[in-house]
C-alpha cells in the first residue's frame, strides 16, 4: 500500500496563520446567524405548539401540518425558496435576513416537538391543580406549566443549536459570507489553496461547539439544582 | 349554620362513563352548606370520580349539580348535561376547591408562592394582602417556617398541608379531599386528619371527604355516604352506618376494612 500523496499539497502554517483573522471574522457572521436563527426558533416553535394545542380545529390542524411540511422538506430548499421564489412576489431582503429567517423557520418546527415532548411530561397533576385552582388557560400554561416543562428540554434544545450551527454553512450557498463562504470562494478561489481554509474552518467548528456544549451542561446543571 | 330553605350542594341523578365504563349511576344528593361529609366504599366504586365531577375535572353525560341554587351543571332539551355561560362557570368553579392525594404543588415556586399564586392571579389580590394571608393560613397548617422553601424540601405530611393552605387562600365554599392522607407514612396521617377534624368543627366550608379511615369517618364526619358500584348504597350519620348498616355490601365492606 502506498499512503504517501502524490502531489498534495503541503500545510502551510504562514499561510494559515495569515488567513486565519478572516476566517474569525467569518465565523462572528456565522455565530449571528445561528444566534438569530436560534432566537427565531425559540419562539416559532413556541408559537407552532400553541398552534398545535389550540382548541380551534383549523388553528391545531394548520399547526400539525406547518410542522410536518416544514420537518419534512430539507432545509436547503426553503433556503432556496426563500432566496430565489420570494424576491419574485417581492419579498426581497438581504442574503442574511433570508438566510436567518430560513434557518430560523426550519427549525422552529424541530423546536415545536422539543416543547410538547416538554409540555407532555409535565404530571396530569399539575392541570389539574391549577383548574381546582381556577386559574384561566393561558396562566395555566405560562405560569404553571411551561416554566415546568423548559428545564428539561434545555439539552434537546441545545443540541439543535449545535446542529443549527452546523447547518448555518448552507448560508454559503445564497452568498452570505459566513465561514465557509469567506474559505472556499474568498480566499480558496483566490489563492488556489484549500487545504488550509476548510481545515480550519473545521477546527473553528469544532472549538465553538465543545465550547457551546459545555456551555448547555453548565445551563442544565444550573437548573437542576433549582429543582 | 341555620337551616337554609334549600339544600347548598344539590345532586340529581349524575352520571358519568369512562368508554363502556359506567362509573357514576344516578347519583342524588343533597347537602347542607357547613356539612362535613365522609365517603367511604371500595376500590373503583366512583368516589373520586363524583369529587372530581364536581371539582369540573370530569364533565357527567348525564344529570345536574346545582350549587347554591345555581347550576354547575343542568340538562338540556336531548337529556344532555350543559355548563352555563363561562362567566358563570367560573365564578361557581371559584366557590370550590380540592385537595388531592398526591399534592400536586407547583415545584417551581416556593411554598409562599405556591399559596398566593391563585389570590393574585386568580381573585386580583395584591401580592402584599396575598402574602399576609397566606402567612395566616401556612401558621394555620403548622408550616409558616417553611414560606420560603421549595416543595422538594418538605415531607409528604408538610407537603399536603401546605397544599390545603393553598386550597383554603381561595376561600372555597366546598372543599374536596380526595384520599388526601394514601400518600403519606404512617405516622403523618394522624396530623393531617386532625387538621380536617379542626377545620370541619368550623363549619365554615362544606366539606366532601373520600377516606380509608373509618375512625376518622365515624368520629369526625356529621354524615357518611357508602359507594358502591357508582352508586350511594348508604347515606347516614356514622354511628347508624357502623352501628346497623342496612345493606350486606355495607357489612361486608365494613367488616373487611375493620379487620385490617
Ligand atoms: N380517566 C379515566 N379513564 C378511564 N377510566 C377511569 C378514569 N378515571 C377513573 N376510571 C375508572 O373508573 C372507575 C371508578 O374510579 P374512581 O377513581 O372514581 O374510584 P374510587 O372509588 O375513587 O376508587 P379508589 O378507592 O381506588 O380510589 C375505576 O374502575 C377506574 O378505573
Ligand atoms: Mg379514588
Amino acid at each position: 500500500m502506498n499512503l504517501s500523496l502524490a502531489t498534495g499539497a503541503q500545510w502551510d502554517w504562514a499561510f494559515a496563520w495569515e488567513i486565519l483573522p478572516q476566517l474569525l471574522s467569518a465565523m462572528r457572521v456565522t455565530v449571528t446567524a445561528t444566534l438569530l436563527g436560534m432566537s427565531l426558533a425559540v419562539f416559532g416553535g413556541l408559537l407552532l405548539v400553541m398552534m398545535r394545542r389550540s382548541h380551534i380545529k383549523t388553528l391545531s390542524r394548520s399547526g400539525y401540518w406547518t410542522i410536518e411540511f416544514i420537518r419534512g422538506t430539507p432545509l436547503l430548499i426553503q433556503l432556496y425558496f426563500f432566496y430565489y421564489v420570494l424576491p419574485e412576489y417581492g419579498l426581497q431582503q438581504s442574503a442574511m435576513v433570508t438566510g436567518v429567517l430560513a434557518l430560523g423557520l426550519h427549525y422552529s418546527s424541530y423546536m415545536a416537538e422539543v416543547y410538547r415532548a416538554g409540555i407532555d411530561a409535565v404530571p396530569k397533576g399539575q392541570w389539574e391543580a391549577a383548574t381546582a385552582l381556577n386559574f384561566p388557560p393561558k396562566r395555566t400554561f405560562f405560569t404553571l406549566i411551561l416554566p415546568q416543562a423548559i428545564p428539561p428540554i434545555v439539552p434537546a434544545s441545545g443540541n439543535y443549536l449545535v446542529a443549527m450551527f452546523k447547518d448555518s454553512v448552507l448560508l454559503s450557498t445564497i452568498t452570505v459570507t459566513e465561514v465557509l463562504y469567506t474559505a472556499r470562494d474568498d480566499i480558496g478561489s483566490d489563492r488556489f489553496r484549500y487545504l488550509e481554509p476548510l481545515t480550519l474552518v473545521g477546527v473553528l467548528f469544532l472549538i465553538v461547539s465543545l465550547i457551546s456544549v459545555a456551555g448547555i451542561r453548565r445551563l442544565e446543571r444550573h437548573l437542576e439544582k433549582k429543582r | 349554620m341555620t337551616d337554609s330553605p334549600e339544600p347548598f350542594i344539590q345532586i340529581r341523578d349524575l352520571h358519568k362513563s369512562f368508554g363502556d365504563l359506567k362509573v357514576l349511576q344516578g347519583i342524588n344528593l343533597d347537602i347542607p352548606a357547613g356539612e362535613m361529609v365522609s365517603v367511604i366504599g371500595p376500590s373503583g366504586s366512583g368516589k373520586s370520580t363524583l369529587l372530581r365531577v364536581l371539582m369540573t375535572l370530569e364533565r357527567p353525560e348525564q344529570g345536574e349539580v346545582l350549587i347554591g341554587g345555581e347550576p354547575l351543571y343542568s340538562m338540556d332539551g336531548e337529556g344532555h348535561t350543559t355548563l352555563p355561560p363561562k362567566a358563570q362557570f367560573r365564578a361557581l368553579r371559584n366557590r370550590i376547591g380540592m385537595v388531592f392525594q398526591h399534592f400536586n404543588l407547583f415545584p417551581h415556586m416556593t411554598v409562599l408562592r405556591n399559596v398566593t399564586e391563585a389570590p393574585v392571579r386568580v381573585l386580583g389580590v395584591s401580592r402584599k394582602d396575598a402574602k399576609a394571608e397566606a402567612m395566616k393560613y401556612l401558621d394555620e397548617v403548622g408550616l409558616a417556617e417553611k414560606a420560603d422553601a421549595y416543595p422538594a424540601q418538605l415531607s409528604g405530611g408538610q407537603k399536603q398541608r401546605v397544599a390545603i393552605a393553598r386550597a383554603l387562600a381561595m376561600h372555597p365554599e366546598i372543599m374536596l379531599f380526595d384520599e388526601i392522607t394514601s400518600a403519606l407514612d404512617p405516622e403523618l396521617v394522624g396530623g393531617i386528619l386532625a387538621l380536617l377534624d379542626r377545620l370541619g368543627k368550623r363549619k365554615e366550608m362544606t366539606m366532601l371527604i373520600v377516606t380509608h379511615h373509618m375512625n376518622f369517618a365515624r368520629q369526625s364526619s356529621d354524615r357518611v355516604l357508602f359507594f358502591d358500584g357508582g352508586v350511594i348504597l348508604e347515606d347516614g350519620k356514622p354511628d347508624d352506618i357502623f352501628t346497623h348498616p342496612t345493606h350486606d355490601r355495607t357489612r361486608e365492606f365494613l367488616k373487611s376494612v375493620l379487620e385490617v
